[in-house]
């Protein structure tokens, strides 16, 4: 077969249309800059109707928003979860990791949480902490300016605190706390955990007139269709694209970076996925955001006489380092909250409320924080509505099971009386931690596909173990009866499997050093000055934070240094 | 419309999306540039978000068999008893419950099993007292059977109804979800959301039945719901102005 080539030059070849190749594509595009955008998922927009979900009713879908396709649900907006079909990647030996794909303009960006929280000047140097890891190799005062003009230009809502690792920003004012979220501030005060206002980046207000304002259908995870919440997709790559300097290829699969005899990136080869025919795009600068794995494999996958080892790979880091955020959770019921009164408390998509990382490391067996995040409340009935409900009676004293009206009035007693917790937190960046080329097997398209090697340590075990001592302790502070058994270390202390929050990053880390780093601190790979990478890929450490503001903030960072040593002709 | 038609509608549906005056370059060629835009009636209440091959697997699904009408028909006893009408809410089977359990029970085959092997359980269980299956006791001898069924059996005194205790709560989860995920058991809960609104805070009533309050300082933070249409402008220490 052969790989049809486009004459066309582009200033800039963008892989992944998420929050990195989103931001990108819009930095780019402004500046002046041809940009080709390559999207391996399908073209989408929250406001069609044929695809959009936000406002659906349950009773819409026969299978009642059942997980049967999607994984978090019919109506949340991810097209591919932890599986996508003909595209496998394996775990070598009992690695357990969950890669999250989502195939689609603006990836996963559509059904996010929208926690957009900052790093800390900690948060970048946490070597010189507790000498775990290492230390990025920029500090918060290269990074503020960004995330400063990322709140203003995306919006972000949350409050001034004045805590040293959790920076505040320009933030749009925050929702009033729902009910269990002031029970939760109770409990929460009475075990000495702070809480504050969570930072979501939803519209309580307006920035442009552009996109709308919130409307309190507390569905961010069906992607807005008032362009309320941020989505790349309909933030940053549809604004991009109506100056005419991007040009969108969906369903387009990107198999490797093609480079020329001096090593520099020469553009990209793809798979376009509707005819299965192998494309070639050519352009000065290719800009990887295809997120923290994919970008590895694609690297990984591009190898030539100059790059042996994989593009970028000299070192022999690429793919190592990948650490997902820590989680636990836990639920339990609040007999106050029993019999309650109903209105509608749908809120925006997420929290109102959170807690950041409130103890000192120094007294605990483990090292790095975890943040809480909240939830419950009045919610809208879907599948797994009711089950087990008349199991709530152990805790008053009630019969359990029953029919008819008993089991009527059980339903409404215990409606909106659970609430949760979950923690989140920092795992520490492991050598060993990796995901590689599985030599044996291909995805449909005849790419060779990722095989995982991860373990979690002790750092991480404990961290979970200290998350359930402290989600009891709030509970009990609440006068809440926790459910389910503590778990112990047959179970990892209730530690989810890496890959399951999400968070993936540290597969392409930055440094000063190319022995041991892939990027510099631009983001621009050492071994090909031409290529850069913004996803998370290039994340020394993950925070007690989530990624995705981290990611827009250094994408942006590394977008207009592209401009500018585009202009001084340096690439 | 047939099948391939309203297939090649969604196609077109999601590419529209493009005409943001720029190339969709790998599109295959043609596809679905033919089809007539007069055809692009959609059923919005049959809408709801699915991709191609989800709407695919719904159709097969939707025609395919799994439960007999002997065992539907016993379904729809259960979740009359389980839910039967009151005076304010119908019954599971006026929400048409049972129509859900015929689905959901292809859609996630794991029910398969429980579900059938249940019932057929419950007949054995029906024909041993009464001589007949469930379906034609009387209502009083169903009543019966789910009395000794419907309540867990910690202290394993009737060790024989285990099977039945386990298939009973199959049949309790799928009527409550089915039953409180359609209008009228919304209405019966009470939930109100999934409308757009201006979420202001919990009730004063509510706060003050649950003696709670919203502290000064945390309302000082909180948005202002009268300027929400104003567009956000900050100082340079991000203090908002608007």
């Amino acid at each position: 077969m052969q790989i049809i080539e486009s004459p066309k030059m582009y200033d800039a070849i963008i892989v992944g249309s998420g929050a990195g190749g989103g931001m990108a594509t819009k930095v780019l595009a402004d500046a002046g800059l041809k940009v080709a955008l390559v999207e391996a998922g399908s073209f989408f927009d929250p406001k069609d109707e044929h695809t959009r979900t936000q406002l659906k009713f349950p009773w819409q879908s026969p299978r009642r928003g059942a997980s049967s396709t999607r994984a978090f649900g019919d109506y949340d907006m991810s097209w591919g979860d932890w599986k996508v079909d003909g595209e496998p990647y394996t775990n070598k030996g009992d690695t357990d990791f969950w890669w999250w794909r989502a195939r689609m303009l603006g990836g996963r960006t559509n059904h996010w949480g929208r926690i957009s929280l900052r790093f800390g000047p900690d948060d970048f140097k946490h070597k010189d902490i507790d000498g775990l890891g290492e230390n990025w190799p920029i500090g918060y005062d290269d990074i503020k300016p960004y995330y400063d003009r990322l709140d203003k230009m995306v919006g972000v809502f949350g409050s001034k605190e004045g805590l040293p690792n959790d920076p505040d920003g320009f933030f749009l004012p925050p929702p009033k706390p729902r009910l269990h979220e002031l029970y939760y501030i109770k409990g929460a005060r009475k075990a000495g955990v702070r809480v504050i206002p969570s930072r979501l980046s939803i519209l309580t207000k307006r920035i442009n007139k552009e996109r709308g304002v919130c409307f309190y259908c507390s569905q961010c995870n069906r992607s807005c269709s008032m362009y309320a919440d941020f989505s790349a997709g309909s933030v940053l790559v549809f604004p991009a694209m109506k100056g005419g300097q991007v040009d969108l290829y969906t369903d387009s699969m990107v198999r490797s970076v093609t480079t020329n005899k001096e090593g520099k990136a020469t553009g990209v080869s793809y798979i376009n996925k509707k005819d299965r025919k192998e494309y070639q795009l050519r352009g000065k600068v290719v800009v990887l955001g295809a997120s923290a794995c994919s970008t590895a494999r694609i690297l990984l996958n591009s190898k030539s006489t100059q790059h042996p080892n994989g593009l970028g790979n000299s070192s022999d880091v690429v793919g190592r380092y990948l650490h997902d955020s820590t989680g636990a959770s836990r639920s339990a019921f609040v007999p106050a909250m029993m019999n309650r009164k109903t209105y509608n408390e749908d809120g925006v998509g997420g929290m109102h409320v959170y807690s950041p990382w409130w103890l000192d490391n120094k007294k605990l067996d483990f090292p790095r924080g975890y943040h809480l995040e909240i939830w419950g409340g009045l919610g809208m009935p879907s599948y797994g509505f009711g089950f087990n409900v008349t199991e709530m009676n152990k805790y008053i004293g009630g019969d359990i099971g029953g029919y008819g009206t008993k089991l009527r009035d059980d339903v409404k007693r215990f409606y909106g009386a659970v609430m949760g917790i979950s923690g989140r937190g920092e795992a520490i960046a492991r050598y060993d931690n990796r995901c590689e080329i599985d030599p044996n097997v291909v995805d449909q398209y005849g790419i060779p596909v990722l095989r995982f090697d991860y373990k979690w340590s002790d750092y991480e075990r404990n961290q979970a173990k200290h998350m359930h001592q402290t989600f009891e302790e709030i509970f009990a502070g609440m006068g809440a009866e926790v459910m389910g058994e503590t778990p112990g270390a047959d179970r990892d202390y209730g530690l989810a499997a890496p890959g399951q929050i999400i968070h993936e990053v540290g597969t392409t880390r930055m440094g000063d050093n190319p022995k041991t780093s892939v990027t510099n601190s631009w983001s621009q790979l050492h071994d090909a000055d031409n290529v850069f990478i913004v996803d998370a890929g290039p994340f020394v450490s993950q925070a007690d934070k989530n990624c995705t503001w981290t990611i827009m903030a250094l994408s942006m960072r590394t977008s207009e240094h592209i401009v500018e040593e585009l202009k001084k002709m340096n690439l | 419309m047939d099948r391939r038609e309203s297939l090649k509608t969604l196609m077109v549906g999601t590419l529209a999306g493009a005409s943001l005056g720029t190339v969709v370059s790998c599109k295959t060629e043609g596809e679905g540039q033919e089809v007539d835009q007069s055809q692009v009636a959609v059923d919005e209440e049959k809408l709801y978000g699915r991709l191609p091959e989800e709407l695919e697997r719904d159709e097969k699904i939707m025609n395919s068999i799994y439960l007999n009408e002997h065992e539907l028909a016993t379904i729809a006893i259960l979740c009359d008893i389980i839910l039967p009408a009151t005076d304010n809410a119908g019954s599971a089977g006026d929400a048409k419950v049972p129509e859900f359990v015929e689905f959901i029970v292809k859609d996630i085959p794991s029910h398969q099993l429980p579900m059938r092997g249940g019932l057929m359980w419950l007949d054995s269980e029906s024909n041993r007292r009464f001589n007949t299956v469930f379906k034609d006791c009387s209502n009083e001898q169903q009543i019966a059977v789910v009395e000794d069924i419907a309540y867990p059996d910690p202290e394993n005194k009737k060790p024989e109804m285990g099977p039945g205790i386990k298939f009973f709560n199959l049949m309790r989860n799928l009527t409550l979800t089915g039953y409180y995920t359609t209008e009228m058991g919304f209405k019966d809960l009470g939930y109100v959301g999934n409308a757009p609104n201006f979420w202001d805070g919990v009730p004063p009533e509510v706060l003050a039945e649950h003696e709670v309050a919203y502290e000064e300082e945390w309302l000082a933070k909180c948005v202002d719901q009268s300027k929400r249409e104003v567009t956000a402008e900050w100082d340079d220490e991000g203090n908002l102005l608007t």
